[in-house]
């Protein structure tokens, strides 16, 4: 988490319009920027700091998956229940009691190809968050571009985004989504060739992105239309500053507060899209490891063996639980006046 | 109202039409050539051209939209696959049936489901919203925003089986999800779908839960609520006559637009319980890259969506009295 350093120095340029609160002290007061302030009352809320160290830890596995991979002596793709006799039955679910948990396989083994759950559960994650950061933070990009540019400039600009912006949001995303992957696919794959595992992950963070930004560029839109008008940008609109200078060094310092908080709730979303489409069987495919496939195993199978659907869903429960939590306490740190 | 509608419906044609042409450009643009896939491994050029010619795909693309708009209204011909009478979608040549007769057989499973999910979404978000208002700070109010925190994060795909697993398998309490259609058996009908739509709305239950009590609280905090009280008028009154309906009106608005996202959920509950709707559909589609099908599915799927935010822009002429459709 990078936020309270980078903020930290982005928001010294908006204590200008906040002056009073920093800076500006006598000598005996310890002057303390904006950035400062939230981080000290980010400190000081427990349920903050507990899910961040929750979805760090989460980020660290999918970072050290090798690691644990190499300590933990097994690897996501080889199929342990199939290669060593005793470990499935003839109808390929786990022997032992509870989806086979046992010490050698600890979260116990697929029913079927009998791989690892555990190592399939660690390099999913890598998988899903890896997808949901990168779409987060292109349409983040997108969205925060088209937004103050709609917004700024206004007119004509700010209809067609405004139409584009409120036709992406009034569809079945989920149905658009299933729907357009194969085309962006087919516009690169012949159909006789067998679709490359890279160019899938690429296909489902280009179909997330432009089904995704539209939300918030909409949030960001509105909030330079009532920027636009105040004092500072009127007076710097005066003094000949060009629009590049007025969009990104006074609207912009202005709007990381709804920035970061529209994106730590938009980040569990598309952890949960993505999964979504591995379930729907449009998702990562085989064999790369991907939560959403274990979802889709894990319907087949619940019957005989609910144990293997437990560990991605209460798995993924977790980390969404931690991340809107840590959402919210990011966003009362940074607005101590809003009350949810 | 008749100018009012007249204007909403015709700009629903319009957005229709753009999101029609966008999605028919972008299928048949792309070099996957659905006579081919029908032609088979072994195949001759004249039967390609035969079957091409018979599509009606030999022709330019704008040709092909217009065949495509104009079968909506006339019905079309496919020669040697059969007919496709009047509201003429396309021809699905995977499944070999016109996409519209598919996605009309189909449609009473989504409609069944998303109504039965919204029903209890609203009902059971509301009540439970108007509990957390009526007691603000009390032990109540602290559970159901804490469970609202959980549902939110909850997905379908875990718990749609966790709880089949549960109240199915093991306690034998409910029947196993299916489809009955409601002509059959209303009991049936209600008690198979009884599990879908509990998993269905319990990710949305939790948002309106929330909304409601603070549209709620925000409500009784306004000067005709302290008008009301200061007439005399009882805290029930106040709350459930007055309030209720001020609090109403924003919830309603959300509805019209988590419709989209509730039909999103409708194509992975379909899924999750292997209920044979148009979500299912669509996604049998995709692993045929059944193009016409697809399009069809998105056609109708936008559809829906236009005309249920007309319908709720209407129904807040009916709760608000202030808004004049005009």
């Amino acid at each position: 988490m990078t936020f309270p350093s980078s903020t930290a120095t982005d928001a010294a340029a908006e204590s200008a319009d906040t002056a009073g609160s920093a800076g500006s002290g006598t000598a005996a007061v310890v002057g303390r920027s904006p950035g400062q302030l939230m981080w000290r009352r980010f400190r000081r809320d427990k349920t903050g700091v507990i899910s961040a160290i929750i979805v760090l830890a989460f980020f660290a596995i999918a970072l050290l998956a090798p690691v644990i991979s190499a300590l933990y002596g097994k690897d996501p793709y080889t199929t342990y229940g199939q290669n060593q006799p005793g470990l499935l039955n003839e109808y390929g679910y786990p022997i032992a009691p509870n989806g086979g948990i046992s010490g050698e396989f600890w979260f116990g083994l697929e029913p079927g190809l009998g791989r690892d759950v555990f190592m399939q559960l660690v390099y999913g994650i890598r998988t899903s968050l890896s997808i949901a950061v990168i779409v987060t933070v292109i349409t983040t990009v997108i969205g925060v571009v088209m937004g103050l540019t709609s917004g700024y400039l206004g007119g004509k600009t700010d209809y067609v985004i405004g139409r584009i912006i409120d036709t992406l949001l009034a569809f079945p995303s989920q149905l658009f989504l299933i729907v357009f992957l194969p085309v962006v696919e087919a516009a690169i794959v012949l159909p006789e060739e067998e679709t490359p595992v890279w160019l899938r992950y690429v296909s489902i963070c280009v179909v997330l992105t432009v089904l995704g930004w539209a939300t918030i560029a909409r949030l960001l839109r509105s909030q330079v239309l009532s920027l636009r008008t105040r004092e500072f940008v009127e007076a710097a609109r005066v003094t000949g500053a060009s629009p590049a200078r007025i969009i990104f060094k006074e609207l912009l310092p202005n709007l990381w507060t709804p920035i970061i908080i529209q994106s730590t709730l938009a980040l569990p979303l598309y952890v949960g899209s993505e999964a979504g489409l591995g379930f729907l069987g449009v998702g990562m495919t085989e064999p790369t490891p991907d939560w959403g496939r274990m979802f889709q195993v894990g319907v087949n199978v619940y019957h005989s063996d609910v144990t293997y659907l437990l560990f991605p869903g209460v798995s993924m429960l977790i980390f969404v639980v931690a991340f809107n939590l840590l959402g919210d306490s990011i966003r009362d740190a940074f607005d101590p006046k809003t009350k949810r | 109202m008749t100018g009012f509608l007249v204007r909403r419906v015709a700009g629903a044609l319009v957005i229709l039409l753009i999101i029609s042409a966008v999605t028919f450009y972008l299928f048949y643009a792309i070099p996957r050539d659905p006579a081919r896939a029908f032609c088979g491994k072994i195949c001759q050029p004249e039967t390609l051209a035969l079957i091409r010619h018979n599509l009606g795909m030999d022709e330019p693309l704008f040709v092909q939209y217009w065949h495509w708009l104009t079968g909506i209204v006339a019905g079309r011909d496919f020669v040697q696959f059969g007919e496709c009478p009047a509201p003429c979608l396309g021809y699905s040549f995977a499944t070999q049936e016109p996409v519209f007769g598919a996605i009309v057989d189909r449609f009473p499973v989504t409609l069944s489901l998303t109504v039965g999910a919204s029903v209890v979404i609203l009902a059971f978000g509301i009540v439970t919203g108007m509990i957390a208002a009526w007691k603000v700070g009390q032990p109540l109010d602290k559970i159901a925003s804490a469970s609202s925190v959980i549902g939110a994060s909850l997905q379908i795909y875990f718990v749609g089986p966790l709880l089949a697993f549960y109240l199915v398998d093991t306690l034998q309490l409910i029947p196993r999800p299916s489809y009955v259609p409601i002509t059959e058996s209303p009991v049936e009908w209600f008690t198979h779908l009884m599990l879908p739509w509990v998993v269905l709305s319990i990710i949305f239950t939790a948002n309106y839960t929330r909304m409601t009590r603070s549209q709620m609280v925000e409500q009784l905090a306004e000067d005709y609520v302290r008008t009301a009280r200061a007439k005399g008028m009882s805290n029930r009154t106040v709350f459930f006559r007055f309030a209720w309906r001020g609090a109403m009106i924003p919830i309603v608005t959300i509805f019209g637009v988590d419709l989209a996202v509730l039909l999103g959920g409708a194509i992975i509950t379909e899924q999750t319980f292997s209920l044979h709707g148009i979500g299912e559909l669509a996604v049998r589609a995709v692993q045929n890259t059944d193009l016409p099908m697809l399009l069809g599915v998105t056609i109708v799927g936008a559809t829906a969506i236009v005309v249920l935010n007309i319908v709720v822009d209407v129904l807040y002429a009916f709760i608000d009295p202030r808004v004049r459709l005009s």
